[in-house]
C-alpha cells in the first residue's frame, strides 16, 4: 500500500474543501471497499479524508412519506430500521441480501453506491483495464467475463455494478443529496450513473469532492407490494449474478403501476422501463411478464460465458412478479 | 499539493485497557492488535475482508479488523477474542465451542467465536436477516437456517460448520 496522509475534518464543508483542493483525496467512510482496493494498489489516495465521525448518519421519515437515509449510516443499521423494515421492506431485504454481517456493520449507504467493480481484471493492477487504465484495453471481453454485464456494455467495458442496494433504489426512484462548495443539489439515482461509453473510468455523475450527504426515497405507491429476489452460486455471502428489484400496484385486476430494476446485468442498476412500458394497465399473468421480460432482453449482448444470464433475469422478472401479484407462475 | 504525515497517534481502548500508539497510517487494525500489541488471538486469513478470521468486536459490534484503518478507529472499544472471558471464566460462546466441538485446526475459531457473540446480541434485538421470511418480524427464531446466514461471513476451511452451527445454537439457548 501506497503511503498517505490522514485528516478528520470538523464538518461536512472542512470535508468537501480538502478534498476538492487534493485531486489526489479520497473520503473515507467504511472502507470496505477503498481499503480493499489500497492493498491492492488499485486505489492511491494521497490523502484520505475521514468523514466516517461526520453527523450524517440519520435515517428519518421526510414530510412527504419518502425516507432520508444520511450518507454514513451503516448498511446494518438502514436494513434493521423500523421505518425501513415496515415501509420499504425491500431495501431490508436487498441490503441483509449482500456481504456478511461485519462488512454490513462497517460498510456506509454513500459508500455502497460509489463501490467500484468485483470485476477480476479491474482488481489485478498486472492486467489491462480500461475503468483502472483509460486506453489499457479490457481483458474481460476475451477472458473471465462469467459475471459480466449483458445490457448497456461498451466495447471499452464488461463489467457489472456490484451493489444489491442500489437496485431496490432504483425502483423507488430514488435521488442522490450531494454537496460541494457551490452548496446542495439533489439527482436522480437514473442520473447518477453514467452510461459506460467510451469513458469507463467516469461512472457516476459527481464532480472530484462531491460528497454524497444523503440517499431520499420518495413513498411507494399506495397498495404497493414490493420484492427484492437475488441468484447468487452460494447460498450466502456472495455477489449477485442476478437479481430483481420490483414494485408493483395491482387495482381490478390490472396492474396500475409497476417498477422493474435488475442487477448484475450492468454497470449500474438497469431500470427495466421497456418492460415496466408493457406491463402498464394489462392483467397480470405469467405469459404478459414474461413477454415483458423478453421484450426489455431483447436489447442483451451476452459475452461468450454469460448468455446464461438471459434466461435466468427472464426466469426472476416473471417468478418475481408472479409472486407479487399473486397468479401462478 | 500539500505535505501530510504518514503517521498519526492513536489512543484505543483494547479488552478494556487504554491504549496509545504511533502508528503509519496503512496500519490495519489487524495489524495493530497482532503486531503492536501483541493480540495474535485474531487470525490473518485472507486480508481482503473475505474470510472472517479477524472478526473483532467494534465498541460492541463485530466487523473485519483487517479493513478497519488504525488511525480512523480513535477512542473505539475494541474487543478480541482475549479479551471475552473474565476471570478466568470463557465466556459462554467459547464454552459452547468446546462443548460441541466446533473446530478442528482453530484457525478460523477466534472469529468465528468473535462474530457468534455479536450476532447474537443482533438476534437478541430482533434484528432480521437474509434468513428472515418477514424483514418486518419484531423477533427472530435462530434456527439453524438463521445460524447459518448470519455465521456466513466466518468461512471454515476445515468444514466444521455442522457443530460450530450446533456450538452457536446450544449459546443461544443457553442465553449467551
Amino acid at each position: 500500500m501506497k503511503e498517505f496522509g490522514y485528516v478528520r475534518p470538523a464538518d461536512a464543508a472542512e470535508a468537501v474543501a480538502t478534498t476538492y483542493a487534493d485531486a489526489n483525496a479520497r473520503y473515507l467512510g467504511g472502507g470496505t471497499n477503498l481499503v480493499d482496493l489500497m492493498k491492492l494498489g488499485v486505489e492511491t489516495p494521497s490523502l484520505l479524508v475521514d468523514i466516517a465521525g461526520l453527523p450524517l448518519g440519520q435515517i428519518e421519515a421526510t414530510d412527504d412519506a419518502g425516507l432520508r437515509i444520511g450518507a454514513l449510516a451503516r448498511n446494518t443499521d438502514i436494513a434493521v430500521d423500523r421505518l425501513v423494515r415496515d415501509g420499504f421492506p425491500l431495501l431490508s431485504e436487498a441490503l441483509l441480501s449482500g456481504a456478511s454481517g461485519q462488512l454490513r456493520n462497517t460498510a456506509t449507504a454513500g459508500g455502497n453506491l460509489l463501490q467500484r467493480t468485483r470485476c477480476g481484471y479491474f482488481t489485478d493492477i498486472s492486467k489491462p483495464c480500461n475503468k483502472r487504465q483509460p486506453g489499457a484495453g479490457c481483458a474481460a471481453k476475451e477472458g473471465e467475463h462469467r459475471n459480466h454485464a449483458i445490457l448497456g456494455a461498451s466495447t471499452h467495458c464488461v463489467a457489472t455494478h456490484p451493489s444489491d442496494f442500489a437496485v431496490a433504489l432504483a425502483a423507488l426512484d430514488a435521488r442522490v443529496e450531494v454537496e460541494s462548495p457551490a452548496g446542495t443539489r439533489t439527482l436522480a439515482l437514473s442520473d447518477f450513473y453514467l452510461p459506460v461509453g467510451d469513458t469507463p473510468q467516469h461512472e457516476v455523475a459527481l464532480e472530484h469532492g462531491e460528497l454524497i450527504t444523503a440517499i431520499l426515497v420518495p413513498a411507494p405507491p399506495d397498495a404497493a407490494r414490493s420484492r427484492y429476489r437475488k441468484v447468487r452460486e452460494r447460498a450466502s455471502y456472495a455477489f449477485a449474478i442476478g437479481s430483481v428489484a420490483a414494485v408493483v400496484v395491482v387495482d381490478d385486476g390490472t396492474i396500475r403501476d409497476v417498477r422493474i430494476a435488475i442487477g448484475a446485468v450492468a454497470s449500474m442498476p438497469w431500470r427495466a422501463r421497456l418492460a415496466e412500458a408493457a406491463l402498464s394497465d394489462v392483467a397480470p399473468s405469467a405469459a404478459s411478464f414474461a413477454a415483458a421480460a423478453d421484450l426489455e432482453l431483447a436489447h442483451a449482448r451476452p459475452l461468450r460465458d454469460n448468455t446464461y444470464k438471459i434466461p435466468l433475469v427472464r426466469d426472476l422478472i416473471v417468478a418475481t412478479l408472479c409472486e407479487l401479484t399473486g397468479v401462478p407462475t | 499539493m500539500a505535505d501530510h504525515a504518514q503517521r498519526s497517534t492513536v489512543e484505543l481502548k483494547v479488552n478494556g485497557d487504554d491504549q496509545v500508539l504511533d502508528l503509519d497510517h496503512r496500519t490495519t487494525l489487524l495489524d495493530a492488535l497482532r503486531e503492536h500489541l501483541d493480540l495474535t488471538g485474531s487470525k490473518k486469513g485472507c486480508d481482503h475482508g473475505q474470510c472472517g478470521a479477524c472478526t473483532v468486536l467494534v465498541d460492541g459490534r463485530r466487523a473485519n479488523a483487517c479493513l478497519l484503518l488504525a488511525v480512523a478507529q480513535q477512542g473505539r472499544e475494541i474487543t478480541t477474542i482475549e479479551g471475552l472471558s473474565t476471570g478466568g471464566e470463557l465466556h459462554p460462546v467459547q464454552q459452547a465451542f468446546i462443548d460441541h466441538d466446533g473446530f478442528q485446526c482453530g484457525y478460523c475459531t477466534p472469529g468465528q467465536i468473535c462474530s457468534a457473540v455479536a450476532m447474537l446480541d443482533e438476534a437478541e434485538r430482533g434484528w432480521p436477516s437474509a434468513a428472515t421470511a418477514d424483514v418486518a418480524a419484531a423477533d427472530v427464531r435462530l434456527d439453524a437456517a438463521e445460524i447459518r446466514e448470519r455465521m456466513s461471513g466466518n468461512l471454515c476451511r476445515c468444514g466444521a460448520y455442522v457443530n460450530i452451527v450446533t456450538a452457536v445454537s446450544a449459546a443461544a439457548k443457553g442465553g449467551a
